[in-house]
């Protein structure tokens, strides 16, 4: 707990992209059945070793996201292990029909990696952020969706990914993020990680809003609120077993992802909440809002998206509470 | 307008491109994003359908209906769009400065919600030519004779729904849709040619059924002469397969495709602005 802490106070952060580019190559020499398929950019994918050293398992589509996801699923008919590596917004917005069809309703062996989440890209606006992403492919039956929460997460998340049976959805980073975990830390699909326990409240949150909700417990332990927080970098299937526990022993839940509030990690949450044990819940993301022109870093701020927003949800819930 | 023919004009236009061209750089280095290797590179064409007297636009009534319209598909070109359009006069030149800043109205890709004379919110790639094949339908039902001109990019046109609009376009014979493809033969991460070929671009047009005609992309005059006879044959669709130089005009970038998205440095825009040979007052 208290290495966690510290380790989100230390100030090295490091690119996901880079991560799951060395996690990819060393698949690629573990297991020949491992390709990777890009459109367009190399190094917008960070494949330039792969494709010097793998240049037999490495295909470029061109500008074709649709063909993209397709020539995936046929990949993974011939036996391939496909990493289709593009911006996160183009793979999933221009290819969902493929991502149905071809990927989950087909249980079709395919990774699609998607790079730059969220609203990462800032500035390029609406259309180059993917805040739908974890939404989209998490109501469609049969495809994991696993959002990492740092660099460690996703290297790990990446060689589990070589032993799952059917498609996923990778959500790697781009804005650089402290470690949240250890070197040596293993990913368990569909697990909540308990990243610190705690009693009044609970911080449940996914990629790169993790570090911000440890950030967050740190601000409550100041304020005598003892905060637990989940990182559930597996949003689907969700682990309904640590949102039940959360909701039975602390006051609360607060859920943060760089996403859309609905239909998300939120949405996911709630969904059980509803069913299972009704609790005083905070759903933290886009509001059904296009993002105004700014940087990454000034609309997480735009939409409370930070420590002392997840904190005040936090109060507001236990407020509620008294 | 007459006076397109004389070579005054002439010089006039590519002084207005060359200053678009300095303009995008500038808010790129503004910025510290955008893509200038396509905005040089569409600069010409961009300056010929505004201010050589091809697009029937007013600024005073951007959505004045019986307007051509101009649909910028490579919608990560911006800054030349946004260039042209405040030269146009669809708003001041000094909200230029505004470029992607926080709450800006000049996002990084157009948004026609926000500004006067963009027709639609580009940026993913292929959305340009079926929205302008849906338009140039609608000008037909309502019997209307104005025009809709769109520009690609080459790279672009990796994307099939641009293949699906221009058969949509030949089975409906829109005489009044020009595409326009700024050929640079460079994509994101290479040459397009490397990339996923291309060629032969020119039939590829030909047999889904556009009358095609190959010019200049930095002759202002020869695309000037090309755009004012549309369509270019009667019953078809056009299709003018403008060949540029990405980076065209600012040595260091022409035809390197690391200025795809390269941000240019002070340094940068004061070569630039000697090689061009304009300034920007904004
Ligand atoms: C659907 C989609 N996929 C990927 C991108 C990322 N992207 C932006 S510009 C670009 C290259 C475009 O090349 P080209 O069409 O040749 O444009 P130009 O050379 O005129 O800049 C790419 C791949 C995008 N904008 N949209
Ligand atoms: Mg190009």
């Amino acid at each position: 707990m208290e290495a966690v802490a510290k380790a989100v106070e230390n100030t090295s952060l490091h690119d996901c992209r880079d991560a799951y580019a060395e996690a990819l190559e060393k698949m690629a020499a573990g297991d020949a059945r491992v390709c990777a398929v890009i459109n367009d950019s190399l190094s917008s994918a960070k494949l330039k070793n792969f494709k010097a050293k793998y240049p037999g398992r490495f295909v470029n589509v061109g500008i074709a996201e649709q063909n993209m996801v397709g020539v995936g699923a046929g990949l993974a008919n011939a036996g391939m292990v496909p990493y289709l590596c593009g911006a996160a917004c183009f793979m999933t917005a221009r290819a969902m029909e493929q991502v149905k069809v071809d990927l989950a309703y087909s249980r079709s062996n395919v990774r699609l990696c998607g790079m730059s989440p969220g609203m990462a890209y800032g500035q390029l606006g609406p259309t180059h952020h993917s805040i739908e992403d974890v939404a989209w492919t998490r109501i469609l039956p049969n495809i994991g969706v696993i959002v990492p929460a740092d660099a460690v997460e996703t290297r790990a998340a990446m060689l589990y990914s070589l032993k799952h049976e059917g498609p996923l959805f990778l959500r790697i980073a781009r804005m650089p993020l402290p470690d949240v975990h250890k070197s040596g830390y293993e990913f368990r699909y569909g697990i909540a990680d308990v990243l610190r326990w705690g009693r009044d409240v609970t911080l449940m949150a996914c990629g790169v809003m993790v570090s911000r909700a440890l950030e967050a417990a740190h601000m409550l332990e100041s304020a005598g609120v003892d905060a637990r927080v989940v990182n559930m970098s597996t949003v689907k299937p969700l682990d309904r077993d640590a949102v039940l526990d959360a909701a039975r022993s602390t006051c609360g839940i607060v859920t943060a992802e760089e996403g859309l509030a609905a239909g998300g990690l939120g949405g996911a949450v709630a969904e059980v909440l509803a069913e299972e044990h009704p609790a005083p819940m905070r759903i933290l993301g886009v509001r059904d809002a296009f993002a105004p022109t700014g940087s990454a870093e000034f609309l997480l701020e735009h939409f409370g998206l930070t420590p002392g927003g997840i904190r005040d949800a936090a109060l507001e819930l236990l407020e509620k509470r008294r | 307008m007459p006076e397109a023919a004389n070579p005054e004009h002439a010089a006039r236009l590519k002084a207005q491109a060359n200053w678009i061209r300095l303009s995008a750089m500038t808010m790129t280095n503004h910025a510290q994003l955008g893509h200038t290797g396509g905005d040089l590179s569409s600069a010409d064409i961009l300056a010929t359908l505004y201010l050589g007297g091809i697009l029937r636009v007013d600024p005073q009534q951007p959505r004045w209906p019986q307007r051509d319209r101009f649909i910028l598909s490579k919608g990560h070109c911006s800054g030349a769009f946004y260039s042209a359009l405040a030269l146009k006069g669809f708003f001041p030149r000094d909200q230029l400065k505004t470029f992607m800043d926080p709450l800006s109205m000049l996002n990084g890709h157009p948004d026609r919600n926000k500004l006067p004379g963009v027709e639609a919110n580009t940026g993913p790639l292929g959305h340009g030519l079926p929205i302008s094949v849906g338009a140039a339908l609608g000008a037909r039902m309502r019997g209307e004779t104005w025009r809709v001109f769109v520009l690609t990019g080459d790279g672009e046109l990796q994307e099939g729904s641009n293949w699906e609009a221009a058969m949509t376009a030949q089975h409906y014979g829109l005489e009044n849709l020009v595409v326009i493809v700024d050929r640079n033969r460079i994509q994101q991460g290479d040459f397009t040619e490397k990339t996923l070929k291309m060629e032969p671009l020119a039939d590829r047009w030909r047999a889904f059924g556009f009358a095609v005609v190959e010019a200049d992309g930095h002759d202002c005059k020869a695309l000037r002469d090309r755009l004012s006879r549309v369509p270019f044959e009667a019953g078809k669709p056009s299709c003018l397969i403008a060949n540029t130089v990405k980076g065209k005009g600012v040595s260091f970038a022409e035809n390197q495709p690391a200025w795809h998205h390269g941000v240019p440095t002070r340094e940068h825009l004061a070569a630039a602005a000697s090689e061009l040979g304009v300034e920007v007052d904004w």
